[in-house]
């Protein structure tokens, strides 16, 4: 009875703080709603689950999607990445870093004209393979590159 | 308040080119300071990028994105004096939205 209490309690006070944020203007509700974070898929720490947190397993190669990253990055912290996708209907790109501590780097959707090319700076903490996955049409491609770390990008 | 964001449009054809810098620690959590604590994850999770107010890019990022982050985009069927704004949020609830227009 009385955790049932505690619970009715907890929920109501909740309620109530976010309310009070939405009034004061503190949470935009259209800046809360345009992209919510994917929690599951950025804190994944292995890559297939990543990959399935946004949806795109069973990725297969196409030509249309091209990735552009240095062979060998001196600097770690600082590697330029340049996914553009030419397959028609793009309407989102991922990109991981496969051998990072949390593989999801970046995430990008579509929409109104802006086309599904993209220039991103990761940190790579190892020699590790990138890969882009981009979803046109419901289905799933992927583009993968190995860039060699000589210094690693999340060193303290 | 985080300092303001410094963006570049420019028109090539009819594809305007976006080039968004950032200043953002975009701290990992991973990391461990002098006293071998470690430093909190403090990092950019999502963008918007609006062309006149509707939204053309919104992107969602994690710490492996590098400090003070850089973005390029492309934009289909922009003008000269188009208004383009772009905001950031991050995980401490922090956000920031500045505008240019494409040149």
């Amino acid at each position: 009875m009385d955790m049932i209490r505690r619970t009715v309690l907890k929920g109501a006070g909740a309620t109530g703080v976010l309310v009070g944020l939405l009034a004061t203007g503190v949470l935009k509700p259209t800046l809360a709603h345009a992209a919510d974070w994917n929690k599951a898929a950025f804190e994944a720490k292995d890559f297939d689950a990543a990959l399935k947190a946004i949806g795109g397993d069973g990725a297969a190669a196409h030509k249309d999607l091209v990735m552009k990253a240095p062979e060998i990055a001196e600097n770690g912290a600082v590697v330029p990445i340049d996914v553009t996708s030419n397959i028609p209907n793009t309407t989102s790109i991922a990109i991981f870093v496969k051998k990072n501590p949390f593989p999801l780097s970046s995430y990008f959707e579509f929409a109104n004209g802006g086309m599904a090319d993209v220039a991103v700076r990761l940190k790579v903490a190892e020699t590790s393979v990138i890969q882009a996955v981009a979803k046109a049409d419901g289905k799933s491609y992927s583009v993968h590159k190995e860039v060699k770390v000589t210094v690693g990008g999340c060193g303290g | 308040m985080a300092d303001p964001m410094k963006i570049r449009a420019q028109l090539k054809g009819d594809e305007a080119v976006v080039r968004v810098l950032m200043s953002h620690p975009m701290e990992t959590g991973q990391r461990k300071d002098g006293e071998g604590k470690v430093i909190p994850a403090h990092h950019i999770q999502t963008l918007t990028v609006a062309l006149n107010g509707k939204t053309v890019v919104s992107g969602q990022t994690g710490g492996s994105v590098s400090r003070n982050p850089v973005f390029g985009f492309k934009l289909k069927g922009a003008k000269t004096g188009d208004k383009i704004s772009v905001s950031w949020k991050d995980n401490k609830g922090d956000s920031r939205t500045d505008e240019t227009t494409v040149s």
